[in-house]
């Protein structure tokens, strides 16, 4: 491997401590910083734009304004967006495969389907083009057994013709290679003498599943993106240790786990959704110091809103996540659902006469009308300023001269008129109806998971999610909000407060009844150990490890599976069907006596918990006022079926032992939180605002 | 009463997520990956009136658009008429019979009546695809069947559930005429839970906004649905557009079913007139009156996606019932290949007398076969018998926009095929490709999407093949100038000799022994606009993939390039004028 990153010294690298640590998320507009100094209790934040062309710019601009001093941090943790922008944007390394004779086509034929289920319009363009893809001569047979042997001259040649191509990664993915993976290891070997870097992706090696067309992409995704991703942590790493920074930066991946810099790219696709992963990590941690550790996140920003679901402060993770339409990333991943657009979904009127929220957005640009920025078309946004909810004060400092009156003119003609309301009343209908689509999506999420969403609090975050959840919650019968400290920064603080993990998948496949318990038992021990391993040789003090086990089953016959979560300990097969039958029932509400189990997999994570860090101090408890009256700001008019004067609260401010009753506003730097009639609002020890809604 | 319009769009939200979380109910809770995996299943609210639908769930299979308002409404006719038994509360129906606004056998529904204060406020049913309903054949595809009761047991209405209790004894009658009968109870426990779970919802939902504001709201929202549909329907400038589709035969007699289109746009509303096609025919590709207006209906919701699935916007579509001939079939006409194939042709036809009153909108005519190929044997390493199906997809038509995709799903369906990993896990079978079928677009301006290739040898025991398929005999068309897409083809390799099935889409129970192979290659799409004015660089493009050769390059497009690729923009611009010419 062609790398070159200052290693740290391992000694002085893992010291019972890590007292100055921080998290740096780079989002796709602004680069976060959280600074925790556990020595000095104090915390430090930071929001600096994104820079695009090399993340690391940012990362620095983002510790200057906090002014760290760089070398005496202990710890970097760092959320990196360079694969996720690179997959969705397609900006791709050129990369190619080599594959089972007769089947280079997989990836560009995928499953059959189509983008949408109405329209045969649609696209899709694979991420190897068909010149780059090439066959060898050589076969498995489903159960690991040699059919063709491999071709070594042919895939000598083929290696050499994409070198000569100028590919920059390569793939080797042969047919049944989770089954018998001798082949792929065979043809690495052979490509690793001729192919001039590091950058080879074995199919079976982070995905030993069947089903070529998923395991395909998942190899494809991660060799296309592995160079960019290895040159940016690179130069990551070179900028900061130029800044004086000694140890070593860790990445976080999809699974809101974090690895060192120094692997991360080997397995590059798990980095690719990591951004809203360390976000949900984050209310995890949040809730489980609360003491609340059933949440459904509710992360609404300017373009997108993302939903996820956490129990017993365990964020649920998947390994069948699809990026996007027909982009299967088969690592497991937390679960992060988007249901919708956010503040800049469009406002307009159907054919049919009725008022539609989204699924259209104006993005960042041209934005909502209120951005300033040449949008012209009524936004979510835009109607939370019509009615007070968002500080109409705030036009004065956006560009291009937008009036309050513009807004309003637009809402009256292009909403207003044809539903026969006034422009305030219009911008009204927008929240309500914007709310309970947003309500039946999150329902949905809630729902498919096999869960109430009443037995969950709210977590609110993103610039726009603290504004619409008590809205939310009160439509889905769920009791609580919990707006945390930060809302604008819930990514950086994941970073911080994130653990080590390793997650491991091993396929049986057996009827319960004929299945080898020892052989399950060993399975379980050799996951344990081999993640206790895994967690030893990262360079971060680790608290403690603990494990979650659980098996994958379903009745003979059906090909989908469910997760049964089993104890420590070591599972009779009584047990198994047992708990089987209990997740079946809790989830589908149907009893099956009448059919057997199979066992389809055995499953550990392994997690190493990292150190306690204490949030109070992300508001700074002596900006805290004495009285609620010194937090107020001032009052203005908000609409709830009506105008009501309503006071505005700076969260900064907020005594820590205030109870606030609704009507009100808390405004924060980077957020607005509703609380609407009827609502109260209490704070625990770490800051957190958590929302009585009412009924 | 007078409801507001912000109110109305809730409660239209409302219903749908009622809908929507009688989907997911019923497959996450599904037994068959038929439903579970492949969706083959669909939840609606229905009129207790007259079974009209209120709302579908937005995940349910495209060919079901409108099925069971046809089939509730039958069943609330004969509850009436009392021919069949009168619902109490808890009961939910069970019926499959085609002719009473079905689709095939296997196609199951249950109905069930959501009381309010004593009297029906409306019906909840579903439909799910089961693996099997008997007859003839495993999994109910007979592509030579003559009569229904070949296809497999046909129920009327009747109460599996009573008050809330499944009646063993229908059960047992049910149970005795279906193969792997042992599995069956987990589908209809999930597809009774679904319901169950709808009318939970839907109780809230009344419960909330007043079971009189729900109802005016529903009517409201039929009108406005049906406004909806017609303002699109403006948009296709008034006159007659007519078209014809082929079905390759029909699996006994081997000669062309012919569709004949006539549709008339006038006053915003379309009125679709089949008058002229072909007789009931003999084989199993007669479709039942419900399935033929739900086939109109998908195509329609293809081009119009945007407009919600409820009675109101099938109200501006007019279809003159298609008496005497195969699109209307009547007891004893077997049907098993309505749902899958000539639902297609339908839609097929629709679109190809659309695309040159809508051609920003309308593609040219996709693959449109589901491409059932089934191959039933008995594996001696595992001493047990298998019915194996293998679905494939077929290429899109070129449109306004862009090419048509490759390897698409059938028109009616949103499955995913099975990977071939899986296939060989279960089955004993090899596949020696599954690849693009190389030049099967067809040429246009924009080319239609390319087909699937793929062969399969026969590892152990011995084995039959049997294939419902289209498109063997014609392409599918192109539009505006573009060429069809290559035809479907099959080869059955015997003892080192290769044939064609008679009936070349259609084929049942052909012998095979160890080292027998099947090779399938589906249709490409139509290709949209005159070839001659696609994108040089386009086509050059294709031959450096591989998709196209030069030579076709050169007869199809007009465009000059060597086998490698490298386009010849002079050579081109002459032959291209001599094309034109010619």
């Amino acid at each position: 491997m062609s790398q070159h990153l200052p290693r740290g010294d391992d000694s002085r690298n893992a010291p019972a401590r890590q007292s100055v640590v921080a998290g740096i998320d780079v989002g796709g507009t602004f680069t976060d910083l959280v600074l925790f100094d556990a020595a000095h209790g104090t915390v430090r934040l930071a929001k600096v734009p994104t820079t695009l062309d090399n993340q690391a710019f940012g990362v620095i601009h983002a510790l200057d304004a906090a002014n760290a001093d760089i070398a005496a941090l202990d710890l970097i943790v760092h959320g990196t967006t360079t694969t996720t922008n690179a997959v969705l944007e397609r900006q791709l390394c050129r990369t190619g495969l080599i594959t089972t004779l007769g089947f280079r086509d997989v990836l560009e034929l995928g499953r059959r389907t189509r983008p949408q289920a109405y329209g045969m319009k649609g696209e899709f363009h694979p991420i190897i083009a068909r010149d780059l893809r090439l066959e060898v001569p050589e076969r498995m047979d489903a159960r690991g057994n040699v059919v063709t042997a491999l071709d070594e001259d042919a895939l000598r040649a083929a290696v050499t013709r994409l070198i000569e191509e100028d590919c920059e990664a390569l793939v080797i993915h042969f047919l049944h290679a989770y089954a018998n993976p001798a082949h792929e290891i065979r043809a690495g070997e052979i490509a690793k003498d001729i192919w001039p870097n590091g950058n080879i992706t074995l199919g079976h090696a982070l995905l030993s599943e069947s089903r070529e067309y998923e395991r395909g992409v998942t190899a494809a995704v991660n060799a296309s993106v592995q160079p960019l991703l290895r040159r940016y942590v690179e130069r990551l790493a070179d900028t900061l240790a130029a800044r004086g920074y000694r140890h070593d930066v860790l990445v976080m991946n999809g699974n809101g786990g974090m690895v060192s810099a120094r692997h991360v790219a080997n397995e590059a696709a798990k980095t690719v959704m990591s951004g809203p992963a360390s976000g949900v990590m984050a209310a995890a941690y949040t809730g489980r110091r609360a003491g609340m550790g059933n949440l459904i996140t509710y992360d609404m920003g300017g373009t997108s809103t993302d939903v996820a679901l956490i129990r017993n402060a365990e964020p649920t993770v998947s390994n069948e996540i699809e990026v996007e339409y027909a982009m299967p990333i088969h690592v497991p991943m937390v679960d992060v659902r988007t249901v919708g657009a956010g503040g800049g979904s469009i406002a307009s009127i159907t054919a049919a006469g009725l008022l539609q929220v989204g699924p259209q957005s104006a993005g960042a640009t041209p934005g909502p009308i209120c951005y300033g920025r040449g949008g012209e078309k009524p936004t979510i946004s835009d109607a939370n300023l019509l009615l007070g909810r968002l500080n109409p004060a705030r036009l004065a400092t956006v560009p291009g001269g937008v009036t309050l009156q513009d807004v309003k003119d637009i809402f009256g003609a292009t909403i207003g008129a044809p539903l026969g309301l006034d422009a305030i009343e219009a911008a009204a209908a927008v929240i309500r109806i914007a709310n309970a689509r947003m309500s039946d999506a999150v329902r949905m999420v809630s729902v498919s998971l096999g869960e109430d969403p009443r037995d969950f609090a709210l977590f609110a975050f993103g610039g726009a999610g603290p504004l619409h959840a008590s809205a939310i919650a009160r439509e889905l019968g769920i009791p609580r909000v919990l707006v945390p400290s930060r809302p604008g920064i819930t990514n950086a603080l994941g970073c911080v407060v994130a653990d080590l993990r390793h997650d491991f998948v091993q396929t049986v496949n057996r009827p319960l009844a004929s299945v080898d318990l020892d052989a399950v038992h060993a399975i379980f021990a050799r996951q344990s150990a081999d993640g206790r391993n895994l967690i030893g040789k990262e360079a971060v003090s680790v608290r403690r490890i603990r494990e979650i086990r659980s098996v994958d089953m379903q009745f003979i016959g059906q090909t989908h599976v469910l997760r049964v979560a089993l104890p420590d300990g070591v599972p009779s097969r009584e047990d198994l069907q047992r708990r089987f039958e209990e997740a079946y029932f809790a989830r589908f509400h149907v009893e099956l006596p009448e059919i057997r189990a199979n066992l389809v997999n055995v499953n550990t994570s392994v997690i190493g918990e990292r150190e306690e860090i204490d949030l109070s101090a992300l508001i700074d408890p002596a900006g805290r006022r004495a009285r609620l009256e010194d937090a107020q700001t001032g009052t203005r008019s908000v609409w709830f079926d009506g105008f009501v004067e309503t006071p505005v609260y700076w969260r900064d401010h907020l005594p820590l032992d205030a109870v606030i009753a609704g009507p009100a506003i808390v405004e924060q730097m980077d957020t607005t939180i509703l609380l609407e009639p009827g609502d109260s609002a209490a704070q625990d020890r770490d800051g957190n605002l958590i929302i009585t809604v009412k009924g | 009463m007078q409801i507001d319009p912000i109110t109305l769009s809730v409660i239209q939200s409302g219903l749908q997520q009622v809908c929507d979380e009688m989907d997911l109910s019923f497959s996450r809770a599904a037994f068959s990956p038929v439903i579970a995996e492949a969706n083959d299943r669909s939840d609606g609210i229905y009129s207790a009136f007259d079974g009209a639908l209120i709302a579908q769930g937005s995940t349910g299979l495209p060919v079901f658009v409108g099925t069971m308002q046809y089939s509730t409404r039958v069943l609330i006719e004969m509850i009436a008429a009392g021919t069949a038994a009168a619902p109490q509360p808890g009961d939910i129906y069970i019926v499959n019979d085609p002719y009473l606004g079905g689709t095939h056998l296997m196609d199951v529904r249950f109905a069930m009546p959501v009381y309010r204060n004593g009297r029906i406020f409306c019906w909840l049913s579903n439909t799910g695809h089961w693996p099997d309903t008997g007859g003839a054949v495993p999994g109910g595809f007979s592509a030579s069947a003559t009569s229904v009761e070949q296809e497999g047991l046909r129920l009327p209405p009747v109460r599996l559930f009573k008050q809330g209790v499944l009646d063993p004894e229908i059960y047992a009658i049910i149970c005795s005429n279906i193969r792997v009968s042992e599995q069956r109870i987990g589908d209809v426990k999930a597809q009774a839970a679904a319901l169950l779970v709808g009318e939970k919802r839907l109780e809230r939902l009344l419960d909330r906004y007043g079971d009189a504001v729900v109802e005016a709201a529903i009517e409201e929202l039929r009108l406005r649905a049906s406004q909806q549909m017609r303002a699109n329907i403006r948009l296709i400038p008034e006159g007659v557009y007519r078209s014809v589709a082929y079905i390759d035969s029909d699996g006994v007699v081997n000669e062309p079913l012919e569709i004949r289109l006539s549709i008339t746009a006038k006053d915003a509303s379309l009125t679709f007139d089949f008058a002229g096609s072909s007789k009931p025919c003999r084989g199993p590709m007669n479709s039942v009156l419900a399935t033929t207006l739900s086939s109109v209906y998908l195509a329609i919701r293809h081009i119009f996606p945007d407009v919600p699935i409820s009675a109101g916007a099938f109200e501006p579509l007019r279809v003159m019932r298609p008496e005497g001939t195969f699109l209307d079939a009547q007891y004893p006409r077997p049907v098993s290949g309505c749902a899958a194939e000539v639902s297609q042709r339908i839609a097929e036809a629709v679109f190809a007398a659309l695309v040159e009153a809508l051609p920003d909108r309308v593609t040219a005519s996709p693959a449109g076969s589901s491409g059932n190929f089934a191959l039933g044997g008995f594996d001696p390493e595992r001493g047990q018998g298998y019915v194996m199906y293998q679905i494939s997809g077929g290429g899109y038509g070129g449109n306004a926009d862009h090419d048509g995709l490759a390897n698409g799903c059938s028109t009616i369906g949103i499955s995913k095929a099975p990977p071939v990993e899986i296939m060989e896990q279960q089955y004993p079978v090899l596949y020696h490709r599954y690849a693009l079928r190389e030049g099967s677009g067809g040429a246009g301006y924009h080319r239609g999407g390319f087909g699937l290739d793929y062969e399969i040898e026969l590892r152990r025991g011995d084995a039959t093949a049997s294939f419902v398929m289209d498109h063997g005999r014609f392409g599918p068309p192109g539009a505006l100038g573009g060429r069809d897409g290559r035809v479907n083809r099959v080869t059955v390799t015997r003892d080192g000799v290769a044939m064609e099935p008679e009936h070349l889409s259609k084929a049942q129970d052909i012998p095979l022994k160890p080292g027998d192979r099947v090779r399938v290659q589906t249709p490409g799409g139509g290709g949209y606009g005159d070839p001659l004015r696609r994108d040089p660089a386009a086509v050059a493009r294709d031959v450096r993939l591989e998709r196209y050769t030069a030579g076709e390059a050169l007869d199809l497009f007009g465009v000059v390039v060597s086998d490698a690729g490298v386009l010849d923009e002079p050579a081109t611009d002459a032959a291209r004028a001599g094309q034109v010419e010619a």
